[in-house]
């Protein structure tokens, strides 16, 4: 494959296209709404109304606004797309008679709305846009070119120097330079080097991999590929959860083609660089998304994480040095090479670069994924795009990073969101999970549900983590219950202290933030629940209200 | 996993596995000589022929399992000790294994399963209540088959629907907003009642 073949491909593909495109989505959101039927029903009423020569019906991927799917896009009627929501199989024939003047009752979106508007997007760019089982269509929109450029114009060192130019920062949630990483993998001695991308994407309340994955599976692949050769790697692995059917069968769907073009194997654009890439399912276990804990189940083991160092660029899978990346940092690599890291730079905050995709999800009005610049105010995404509370409430808190993340108070929705100002509220950016809850919400009972989740999750290798866990959730059920008192108070903030400091990976090390970001702004609700202290300093307290 | 010697895999004579409750295809009077493991049931050798598409590897163990659970519903010891057995694995890191990992289940599930996802954007819009709903109706508790064998109960930890929440899976099909009362009725009509 030679870059003007590349290039036949596209254009041959962008002039079979039709003058009218309805895009449907085809995402795990909306086909939980029977999105299938509805592209089947549009196909037929194309036909039945005799539009095949100038409509064109496309599975997409995400289009961002799950809560108001099913989706489908109208291109090519007017100069601004048309987006109809809350689609039924059977609205198929108005919408397709809409296309010439029909009648058509069916819900359409503003293409103005904020939710739309403010967005910035690198990651999401052909997410609702390109159909994800078709590599023609990713090629049609330059797909492919970006590794082109790279392994025929630069060389690894210079690929390395792009990235640490963009200061793009690991999308995972702890935020790691990633131009330092692959720098240090690239440097570090070894015939054999492996590059993984981590899908593993655990967070309850975080949709963003699964909807990239989904929507735009060749992005990740290209950007895996280009961080291969600028580590000097030759075998990739993508860690999905099992609980992402869709996310696997379109990721095998595109490798296999990648494959038969040669854009994955060997000799790829009749370079000497070979990539090949290998699928690994997970098979449900947060703390694989640890990164010592993911290798160990690539390499088919109980996920349990390892003491760090060697860190993975040194000594990774099979003791080989390994690059591990989440999807979201892949997906960002293609838009630097081809645009610049200065391009990259100029956009997001001084320390946190470029934009970060959030699933906007919980007691908000409007549900779904965004990706906006970083360092923009908590306020504007959920008051403006995310409409605020439904039904008359207010917005209490925000959770952002999931189980290692806190709740940051409705006082504080002016922060710039970037990795810093969240630190400094106790919470994480995390992946990009954005769970808003309103004044009918009981904080006590979210640090509980999160430290179930823990306790469920930990991997029970390191005691203060697997114990820790478990006597945190009991104090908090003991809160609940109305049955603690002050010194319960007191030893829940000292086992948070003890866990966090001595607990061997992240999961652990991160389980007790839920409990300290709500202990920070909520205290309130928590003494709600307790009992006078009744007993005198050593005396055992008297359980009077257990039954 | 101690009552079945790894032995017995390579046993030349069938066994009688009458014994095996999902098994759906009827003992075969011969062994069929390709197949390796002694019931002659031919998932084994389907099993048998996707380790050899993994090379048997054992660093594929967790696809193997995959695989299994696919093939037969839920791990039981005799398919475990078949995949350590050509895997050339000890059984005790294959149950590690199996027994680390959620997605796997050692226990048959029932005719359908009702799987709620317990995500905190499901959770926060009421996914519990779904939960108490489903428990009362068929007295059973997340994890646990109705005795009829007709519904299994599970929780997922989030099954990245969050879009629209609370997101409940029905024998693998995926559903938006689900109160708890489109939960009764669908697993009502499970139940027959």
């Amino acid at each position: 494959m030679q870059i003007d073949d590349l290039i036949a491909i596209a254009e041959k593909h962008k002039d079979s296209r039709k003058k009218i495109i309805l895009r449907t989505c085809m995402s795990a959101g909306c086909m939980s709404s029977r999105a299938d039927v509805i592209k089947k029903n549009l196909e037929t009423a194309v036909q039945e109304q005799g539009l095949d020569a100038e409509v064109e019906v496309r599975r997409v991927g995400c289009m961002g606004f799950c809560g108001q799917g099913p989706l489908v896009g109208v291109d090519g009627l007017s100069a601004k797309e048309k987006l109809f929501e809350f689609v039924k199989p059977e609205d198929a024939v108005s919408i397709v008679s809409s296309l010439k003047g029909g009648k058509c009752d069916v819900q359409v979106g503003n293409p103005d709305h904020p939710f739309f508007a403010k967005q910035t997007k690198i990651v999401r760019i052909n997410g609702g846009i390109v159909d994800p089982e078709k590599i023609e269509d990713y090629l049609a929109i330059g797909g492919y070119q970006a590794l082109h450029n790279a392994l025929t114009e630069m060389q690894p060192p210079q690929v390395i120097d792009e990235i640490t130019k963009s200061g793009l920062r690991g999308r995972g949630g702890a935020g790691f330079p990633t131009g330092l990483k692959w720098g240090t993998v690239a440097k570090s001695p070894g015939a054999k080097k492996y590059v993984v991308c981590n899908g593993d994407e655990g967070d309850p309340g975080a949709f963003m991999d699964r909807s990239v994955l989904e929507s735009d599976p060749h992005l990740v692949l290209e950007g895996m590929a280009i961080a291969a050769f600028a580590v000097g790697a030759d075998q990739g692995f993508l860690y999905v959860r099992a609980e992402y059917p869709l996310a696997i069968s379109r990721l095998q769907i595109a490798i296999k083609q990648a494959k038969q073009l040669g854009l994955l194997g060997s000799g790829i654009f009749e370079t000497p660089f070979n990539f090949n890439v290998d699928i690994r399912i997970g098979a449900g276990a947060f703390v694989c998304g640890e990164e010592t804990a993911l290798m160990a189940s690539v390499e088919g083991k109980r996920g349990t994480p390892r003491p760090r160092p060697p860190f993975p660029a040194e000594s990774g899978l099979w003791g080989c040095p390994t690059l591990i990346n989440n999807v979201e940092t892949f997906a960002n690599i293609t838009a630097i090479i081809n645009r610049g890291g200065d391009w990259y730079a100029s956009i997001g905050t001084e320390k946190s670069k470029g934009t970060k995709v959030f699933a906007l999800t919980g007691k908000i009005t409007n549900n779904g994924l965004i990706e906006v610049p970083m360092g923009i105010p908590l306020r504007q995404i959920i008051e403006e795009m995310g409409g605020g509370a439904p039904d008359g409430r207010t917005v209490k808190a925000v959770q952002t990073g999931g189980p290692s993340g806190g709740c940051i108070p409705a006082q504080y929705l002016d922060t710039p969101l970037d990795y810093e100002s969240l630190g400094k509220l106790g919470s994480i950016m995390g992946s990009g999970g954005m769970v808003v809850m309103d004044d009918t919400t009981n904080m006590v009972e979210i640090a509980k549900f999160y430290m179930e989740f823990c306790k469920d999750e930990s991997c029970g290798k390191c005691i203060p983590c697997r114990a820790g866990t478990a006597q945190m959730e009991h104090l908090l059920n003991k809160i609940l219950a109305r049955q603690a008192t002050q010194r319960d108070v007191v030893k829940l903030e000292e086992l948070c202290d003890m866990v966090k400091n001595t607990s061997l990976c992240g999961l652990g090390q991160t389980a007790p933030n839920p409990v300290l970001s709500t202990l920070r702004f909520f205290r309130n609700e928590y003494e709600e629940l307790l009992q006078p202290d009744t007993y005198g300093p050593g005396q055992t307290p008297t359980e009077t209200a257990k039954k | 996993m101690t009552h079945v010697s790894n032995t017995r895999l390579m046993a030349e004579t069938p066994l009688n596995m009458s014994s095996n409750p999902i098994s759906v295809d009827p003992v075969p009077a011969k062994p069929a000589p390709a197949a390796k493991h002694p019931s002659g049931d031919k998932r084994f050798k389907i099993l048998e022929v996707h380790m050899k598409k993994l090379q048997f590897k054992q660093d594929a163990l967790i696809e193997v399992l995959h695989k299994a659970q696919e093939l037969f519903g839920y791990l039981e010891d005799d398919v475990l000790l078949f995949v350590a057995h050509n895997l050339k694995l000890p059984p005790s890191r294959v149950y590690g294994v199996a027994t680390f990992y959620h997605f796997f289940t050692l226990k048959p599930q029932g005719e359908h399963t009702c799987v709620v996802c317990m995500g905190t954007a499901c959770y926060v819009k009421g996914a519990d209540k779904v939960v108490a709903a489903i428990e009362k109706l068929a007295k059973i508790k997340p994890g646990e088959t109705t005795p009829d064998n007709k519904v299994s109960l599970l929780t997922a930890r989030c099954i990245g629907a969050c879009g629209i929440a609370p997101a409940v899976t029905y024998d693998g099909q995926v559903a938006p907003k689900q109160t708890p009362e489109a939960a009764l009725e669908r697993v009502k009509a499970w139940l027959g009642n």
